[in-house]
């Protein structure tokens, strides 16, 4: 309860847990757009590539207002990613190599601007190094209400070109030939991930801002296939990761905010990876258990049928274990597989002379043969032999 | 130039040098952004090994900060394997975590001990010569020249005696599978080596310009080469100038060297991007309007040849009407009819365009083609 108590009226608590939230919310949110389109990277790039303009409008204003240094921010992490589009667009330069490049020369031209700061007999450059770790415990109501407006701004430009960017992010080229303009509904998408980027920069730093674009959307992404339903997930796990990294950091000693949250948000991503019900790897690794399970039967059944049919006058013939081994790639399932069909009711044993289908299983048997029943007589007509299958499939299940 | 300066230049340009050879093959191979995230990811390793050995000089923290960045790598890889997330987005989930174990360890642990995780991300050549190697009361140099000598070696070495696999499995990955090139321990090599070199480098010129040490001085050379030996030797080269024009850069402006060093290869590389021969945005310019003048010369020509000593030829072999009829604007007009003249496949008579001999053939060649 005192917990509870302060986080309703710890006046510092409070504005970092919301600051916290609000950009967990707004980068969690633009960030699903950003790893669908296989752009994560793209975040880190900006946030980078922002120093120079924190730097640049300081020098030109001597102010620290969190909306000036965010507006410089934003216009120098605009013009880092346009850069990048461009270099992508008329070079053979790829695009990770473009983003690394704007990213730390970017980051390099910061640095210089910093130490020329440090240098002017008013520079104090204290405040502004804050921004490559983030300093989220020196957030005041004022910059909570910055980061809430720019970041509701970018959300409601969002739900408005909510069709435009979907065609973006899935289907490009339909989209161009609906006429939509592409190329700068792109731009505007980008411009939006970078508001999302600066409003967090002061929270998180330079270096960390890339994951809160692209961990709460990496673990949305494993819930579902529906893109409104991952955005709101995005969102969701965002904030939370926000407000409990901070709400952490806030209550143990000597622990930064900053890293603290990417590490609630990482916690998030690997939760949601192991325990999603469909994408999940528990969940596939269950799956894939289930389907060797049910291959393993559907062979035995398939070659005790394949058996049955050599037998047209008897086929309640029984047949050893030893001649279903040697049908079969794998013999050490045969055993298993018989006892797991024994248990369903649909291949009974007969002593020491082996096993034979029941009359529920020769009906099974029939609704998944691969080799007809007609052919059966011919082929013992004929003389031959049916052994051995062609690749099975896992989609094969047995009725309930 | 006093012997510090001299030496701060020298463990630049070879510090440069020793980045610029293994990032061709990151952007070769398009994992530029791995020595992104290696280079932030190696800081839990680099205070893990300072707990161990209480001592910020030991070698054991240059191991352990390289095994880190091979853990790295080979996070990134398993996540990326899973399928479930993207490369780019693995490679952004990963770093983050393992740079924020690092700053929660030394914030917790380590806090009263000079281990600034300000020099991780930044560093200050200024004070590299300040750092001397001294064996037996033998001052032998910089320290920071013998971490990234040996490291430039290394890195030369892996290269010359791995250059055909590195070739082969940089262009054509699945033929260096199918020789049996062993792509999978070449790629952890080349990762190793990118490892050991951003740890060393970073001391230096902190680790996000690592990265451009690492990236543009390769980006560079290949928008003017398509040869990798010359891509090596001239991403080797910029980078070393990029690091003694960044160092004067610094000393003009009073401020970072690291930080000029990296605006030097930002500059190079936009130069380059710019003006390159073949590349460069004046070259495809230029090219694109050497084009657009051949084709519409091409197309007078057929025009011209069209109408020739038919009843429209006396209206339709006008200049002006090329702007009608072809809806040419006047000054591709003027351009066209410019260069055909030239060329010798038109003259003029008056106002009226003819064609020659020669340019008649021309016409017939390309309306065949």
């Amino acid at each position: 309860m005192d917990l509870l108590h302060d986080l309703l009226f710890d006046y510092t608590l409070r504005t970092v847990a919301l600051g916290a939230a609000t950009l967990g919310i707004v980068s969690g949110s633009l960030g699903t757009y950003a790893v669908l389109r296989g752009q994560s990277l793209l975040g880190d790039a900006v946030s980078h590539a922002a120093l120079p303009g924190i730097a640049l409008a300081f020098l030109l204003t001597g102010s620290k207002a969190p909306l000036v240094l965010v507006i410089g921010a934003a216009l120098a992490g605009w013009v880092g990613t346009l850069a990048v589009m461009g270099v992508v667009r008329r070079s053979r330069i790829p695009f990770d190599a473009a983003l690394g490049i704007v990213l730390s020369v970017f980051f390099g031209f910061g640095l210089v601007l910093l130490v020329v700061i440090q240098r002017q007999p008013a520079g104090n450059q204290a405040g502004l190094d804050s921004f490559l770790f983030g300093q989220a415990a020196a957030l005041v109501t004022r910059d909570v209400v910055v980061m809430a407006a720019l970041g509701a701004a970018a959300l409601v430009v969002t739900l408005a070109f909510w069709k435009e960017f979907k065609l973006l992010a899935f289907d490009t080229a339909f989209g161009s030939t609906l006429g939509l303009p592409m190329r700068r509904l792109d731009v505007a998408l980008t411009t939006l991930i970078v508001i999302a980027i600066v409003i967090g920069l002061q929270t998180v730093g330079v270096v960390l801002m890339s994951a809160m674009l692209i961990a709460p959307a990496a673990a949305a992404r494993q819930w579902t296939d529906r893109l409104g339903v991952m955005m709101g997930l995005a969102a969701f796990f965002g904030a939370l990761a926000g407000a409990s990294g901070a709400v952490i950091s806030a209550t143990t000693t000597q622990l930064p905010t900053g890293p603290t949250i990417v590490l609630c948000a990482s916690v998030l991503v690997v939760v949601s990876l192991a325990f999603a019900p469909r994408r999940g790897l528990i969940a596939a690794w269950l799956r894939a258990r289930r389907n060797r399970t049910n291959l393993r039967e559907i062979g035995v059944l398939e070659d005790l049928y394949t058996l049955a049919l050599q037998h047209a006058e008897n086929p309640h013939h029984p047949h050893p274990v030893a001649t279903l081994q040697t049908m079969t790639a794998r013999p050490e399932s045969v055993v298993p597989g018989l006892e797991a069909l024994a248990a369903r009711g649909l291949v009974a044993s007969h002593d020491d002379r082996g096993w034979t289908l029941t009359e529920q299983g020769l009906s099974a048997a029939r609704a998944f043969a691969r080799i007809p029943e007609g052919s059966g007589q011919k082929a013992e007509g004929s003389g031959r032999r049916t052994t051995g299958h062609g690749p099975r499939t896992t989609d094969h299940g047995l009725p309930p | 130039m006093t012997q510090g300066q001299l030496e701060i230049q020298l463990i630049a340009a070879v510090t440069a040098a020793a980045c610029a050879l293994p990032g061709v093959f990151l952007v070769l191979r398009r994992v530029s952004l791995m020595s992104d995230a290696i280079s932030h990811a190696i800081l839990p390793g680099l205070v893990l090994a300072f707990f161990v050995t209480e001592d910020l000089a030991s070698p054991l923290l240059i191991v352990a900060a390289a095994a880190t960045g091979v853990l790295t790598v080979v996070l990134i890889e398993a996540l990326s394997r899973t399928g479930r997330v993207k490369e780019d987005a693995a490679i952004g989930l990963v770093f983050p975590v393992l740079f924020s174990l690092g700053v929660v360890l030394i914030a917790r642990f380590a806090s009263d001990v000079h281990l600034d995780v300000d020099a991780v991300l930044l560093g200050e050549l200024a004070f590299a010569p300040f750092n001397r190697f001294v064996v037996g009361g033998t001052d032998l140099g910089p320290q920071a020249l013998w971490v990234m000598g040996p490291v430039l070696l290394l890195n030369l070495g892996f290269i010359v005696a791995f250059f055909k696999e590195l070739k082969l499995s940089t262009f054509d990955a699945g033929l260096a599978a199918a020789l049996g090139f062993a792509p999978v321990a070449l790629h952890y090599g080349l990762m190793t080596l990118v490892s050991v070199t951003a740890v060393g480098a970073f001391d230096a010129v902190g680790s996000i310009l690592v990265v451009a040490l690492m990236i543009a001085p390769p980006a560079t050379a290949y928008l003017l080469t398509d040869r990798l030996t010359v891509m090596l030797g001239l991403s080797a080269g910029l980078g070393v100038l990029c690091a003694v024009a960044g160092y004067w850069m610094a000393r003009g402006l009073d401020s970072s060297i690291a930080g000029s060093m990296a605006t030097a290869a930002g500059l190079a590389f936009a130069l380059t991007f710019a003006f390159a021969p073949e590349r460069g945005l004046v070259a495809l310019a230029r090219r694109r309007r050497t084009r657009r003048r051949a084709f519409a010369e091409k197309m007078l020509a057929v025009h011209l040849l069209h109408h020739e000593g038919t009843p429209q030829e006396d209206r339709e072999c006008r200049v002006p009407h090329l702007q009608e009829h072809l809806r040419w604007t006047p000054d591709l007009a003027k351009l066209a009819v410019e260069a055909a003249v030239r060329d010798g496949y038109v003259v003029r008579r008056v106002d009226r365009l003819a064609l020659t001999a020669e340019g008649r053939a021309y016409a017939r060649e390309s309306m065949v083609d």
